[in-house]
């Protein structure tokens, strides 16, 4: 078969954040490094990221005292103890380097201006002194669940700058950059990784990439879900290519985050950095309730909890009505016109495109929204993969596990460098003592595959069942009952019309005709593996009976240490079967900080030692 | 009563031998709050799915989503049905090479040029794991910011006169950027270093001076502010040169 091969020392599959930050480690070390992407690299999901991204700096008058330490006990607190604590104390530690190092590389943060300044919080005005001793450092914001303001930033437009910085030292390297290539399958030989499948998407044609060392930096699975914030690209692809190999787990996939601010209708996403910076929630009767729900944090507590109370409220009748169903307002207002021009300047700019809101004057109508994939390629705290040599993993596709069953708002920008930066020294070392042997029969094996697949959809071999219905059915199910409260009977009902789902995905077949950079042929390639992602998913969740961060069952509402402090790992051994095996492994090996209560969030907490009743 | 909109689509599929260039055309109700990013997705779902186009953030903030829309360069997630005509017309961009249909090949295009214009910060100076940052001015930052928020969707290349006559020229967004690398202190490029970049008729002498560009920037962009600071700039260091042996730049190590 016609293809072109082409050979690397790491591929990355993905050039978001994470993906170049490891590519630079590797090219700075040496290495050949190929990035593949669904899109050029700066139109990655990253540059959508507005509020910031936190490392304990402390040079804000409202950050003072902060410090790695008090960043890990946040992390761990924000992650309902369900995280690698390792990986919090690494991430911790090194994310002030990666920040100072991405200012090196050009990043215009916001600095600390020296004198008295005015700042908001719950909807009330207060000064704070920055020091003279400061001025010039790089300053911060408040973000969710944190004790110290820590949130670095560059206006609302944080994601963006960080990317186009690592994109110009990735220009600056010579790496090479491969975009719209579309990853399709791992090519391994049950023991180690050799590179991929791919499918190129301005030709349409299959190549083969054989690499020492493959990443996988693919970002998250957010469009499982109808209501995402999430780029329409964020499909789980990497997720699927991992799973796919029957080798590699998909870790908590029951993880999933929605975010407090989705905007009502498009869950277009306005930053936590609105309700850090001072902005509050507002009912129907254009009261705060946060404030009653969360005495101490208010709008701030974390994610988990805010959307939770919101949709608690909402229940309650306080929401706003509106034809695309209920939803409650955020008032920015009060932080003024010169405030919101410039440090929210995207929210003003996305509230009057996409609205007709103008957020000086105007209530913003917000809704949870998924968000977030904490779950994700299942890797140790080198970002190796489980199952399979030189596969490695890093970012939000990544289970390095730093976030548990809840990531804190701006501990994803900065997992993305800081894990790029740890995860690029274990790939370099991988690479200086790799002896891997590439093998083309294997690629061509792949290929084969790939193509017979490719052939079937087009020829309509079995069957004829639309892409976009099933998608469309897929999403509905996900949102309607694996959503923000989960309970026994939905989760059951989820997991048994996604088995049909999935039926019905093995029997795709075209209604174009597939020629060239075919989007249609693109979807229905990746149909069946998003399915089995979201099987992974709605049956890790029906048999995780506890709540959990992000995770919470009406049916099982204590947080159960005794029973559940532990990650699942969901494998996908049995190419035939329709459900995932799902295994479980200790939350965190080494366990600096004990679960206890987070601050905030109240729940019930069955504890470790707690004595089994039955 | 909702408007019944007649949609005019670019088709061509380089790949498919049969493919002409043609115009198809579609029939859509308008909904409330109908964008040309859930227009065409319905296009493509409910219609033609071999339809082509490219959207990714639907947000105004990736820079994806670039066409010709009924005539001018823009955004296409980010427009609204009802700030249009009932015909609408969509082309893809030109200047850059077609994928197919509406989508055009962006990528390869700011990769080279970003290359060519080396966009990154030239410093001999080597990175400090254990000191503090270097310290800089709230103001600088917010100023490197305001060039920084280019999206590099391309309508302001497509919308230029030079860039469509000649391939190689920079256009707006690059000498945009190499702005903000002027206005950087960590940039140690000199002026000499930055005339070698974009002193010459495929760069800042290249411009015409038609202010399309900064008409389309959906970011709103000072693009005419920078272009006119530049090109004084680069004048005066042209005249320099004129009577200076060639500066060398010192601040070549990367
Ligand atoms: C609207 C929004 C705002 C946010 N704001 C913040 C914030 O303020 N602070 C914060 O900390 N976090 C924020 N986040 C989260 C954060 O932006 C992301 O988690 C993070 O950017 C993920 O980076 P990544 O490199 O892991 O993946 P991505 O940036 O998603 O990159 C994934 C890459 O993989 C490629 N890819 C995917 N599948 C394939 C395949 N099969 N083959 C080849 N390539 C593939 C894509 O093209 C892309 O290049 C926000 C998220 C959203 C949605
Ligand atoms: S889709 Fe990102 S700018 Fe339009």
């Amino acid at each position: 078969m016609e293809h072109e091969t082409f050979y690397t020392d790491l591929l990355c599959v993905g050039a978001g954040l994470a993906g170049e930050r490891v590519a630079i480690s590797a090219a700075a070390a040496g290495f050949d490094a190929i990035l593949l992407s669904l899109v050029p690299a700066r139109r990655s999901h990253s540059c959508a990221a507005e509020g910031g991204m936190q490392a304990a700096l402390g040079n804000c008058a409202m950050g003072e005292g902060d410090s790695p330490d008090v960043h890990f006990a946040d992390t761990v607190k924000g992650s309902d103890w369900g995280c690698d604590q390792e990986c919090a104390r690494i991430f911790a530690d090194t994310a002030p380097t990666a920040v100072r190092e991405a200012a090196y590389w050009g990043m215009p943060w916001n600095r600390v201006v020296a004198g008295k300044a005015k700042y908001w919080k719950g909807g009330e005005e207060f000064e704070a002194e920055e020091k003279k001793d400061k001025h010039g450092l790089i300053t911060a914001r408040a973000f969710g669940g944190t004790a110290k303001w820590r949130t670095c930033y560059t206006a609302d437009g944080t994601g963006h700058t960080l990317l186009y910085t690592l994109d110009n030292k990735i220009t600056q390297l010579g790496v090479s950059v491969h975009d719209r290539v579309e990853a399709v399958s791992l090519i391994h030989d049950g023991a180690n990784c050799m590179g991929c499948v791919a499918r190129d998407l301005k030709t349409g044609k299959l190549r083969v990439y054989l690499a020492k060392a493959t990443l996988i930096a693919t970002g998250g699975y957010g469009r499982l879900y109808s209501e995402t914030t999430n780029t329409v690209i964020n499909d789980g692809g990497g997720h699927i290519i991992a799973l796919d190999t029957g080798l590699v787990p998909f870790g908590n996939p029951e993880a999933v985050q929605f975010h407090p601010t989705g905007v009502v209708p498009t869950n277009i996403l306005v930053t936590e950095g609105c309700r850090g910076d001072g902005g509050t929630l507002l009912d129907v009767d254009e009261k705060r309730f946060m404030d009653k729900y969360e005495p101490a944090k208010a709008e701030l507590a974390s994610r988990d909890v805010v959307s939770r109370w919101m949709m608690y409220h909402i229940a309650q009748g306080k929401g706003v009505p509106s034809p695309y169903g209920d939803h409650l307002w955020l008032d920015i207002r009060h932080l003024g016109a010169k405030h919101i021009t410039t440090k929210l300047r995207e929210v003003y700019d996305l509230c009057r495109n996409f609205l007709g809101v103008d957020p000086i004057h105007q209530l913003i109508p917000v809704r949870p929204a998924q968000h977030y994939s904490m779950g994700g390629v299942r890797t140790n705290s080198d970002g190796a993969a489980y199952g399979l040599k030189g596969l490695f993993s890093c970012g939000e596709s990544a289970c390095w596990d730093m976030h548990g069953f809840n990531r804190l708002g701006g501990n994803s920008l900065a997992e993305t460098i800081v894990a790029g930066r740890h995860v690029g020294t274990k790939v370099v070392e991988f690479l200086e003592g790799a002896q891997v042997t590439l093998s083309s029969a294997l690629a061509d094996e792949g290929l084969a595959k790939m193509d017979e697949r490719v052939k079937r959809l087009v020829n309509r071999t079995d069957g004829a069942e639309n892409v976009y219905a099933i998608r469309d059915a897929m999403q509905k199910v996900m949102m309607d009952k694996v959503g923000i409260f989960r309970n026994g009977d939905d989760l059951q009902s989820a997991v048994d019309t996604l088995r049909e789902i999935y039926a019905q995905a093995q029997k795709i077949g075209l209604r174009s005709s597939g020629v060239g950079a075919n989007p249609e042929l693109a979807l229905a390639l990746k149909m069946p593996g998003m399915v089995r992602l979201a099987i992974c998913v709605a049956y890790g969740a029906l048999m995780r009976t506890e709540s959990r961060g992000c995770h919470a069952r009406d049916d099982y509402k204590a947080r159960n240490d005794r029973d559940w402090l532990n990650r699942t790992l969901a494998y996908w051994r049995d190419t035939q079967a329709d459900l995932p095996t799902l295994e479980y492994e200790p939350s965190t090996q080494v366990m600096y900080l004990p679960p206890g209560d987070r601050g905030y969030g109240k729940t019930e907490i069955i504890p470790m030692d707690a004595p089994k009743e039955d | 009563m909702s408007r019944q909109l007649t949609f005019h689509i670019f088709r061509f599929n380089p790949e498919d031998p049969k493919s002409e260039p043609h115009t198809d055309t579609f029939v859509l109700e308008e909904t409330p709050s109908l964008t040309l990013f859930i227009a065409l997705n319905k296009i493509r779902e409910e219609q033609d799915p071999s339809l082509m186009f490219d959207f990714a953030c639907r947000m105004a903030i990736c820079g994806s989503c670039g066409m010709v829309i009924n005539g001018r360069p823009g955004l296409a997630c980010k427009t609204l049905t009802t700030e249009l005509p009932q015909e609408i017309t969509l082309m893809p961009l030109p200047v850059f090479k077609l994928v197919g249909d509406l989508s055009v090949d962006t990528g390869t295009w700011f990769r080279q040029t970003n290359t060519k214009i080396e966009s990154w910060i030239h410093t001999d100076q080597e990175f400090d794991a254990e000191a503090v940052e270097e310290r800089m001015e709230n103001d600088l930052a917010n100023a490197i910011f305001e060039l920084e928020r280019c999206i590099e969707c391309g309508c302001c290349v497509a919308s230029c006169g030079t860039a469509n006559m000649r391939p190689d020229f920079v256009g707006a967004f690059a000498l945009n950027r190499i702005g903000r690398f002027i206005m950087d202190p960590r940039d140690k490029r000199s002026n000499p270093d930055y005339f070698e970049v974009v002193g010459t008729d495929q760069g800042i002498f290249g411009c015409m001076g038609l202010l399309a560009c900064e008409d389309v920037c959906p970011r709103e962009i000072p693009l005419q502010d920078q272009l006119g600071i530049l090109r004084r700039k680069m004048a005066f260091q042209g005249l320099k040169n004129i009577f200076k042996p060639k500066e060398k730049g010192h601040h070549r190590r990367f």
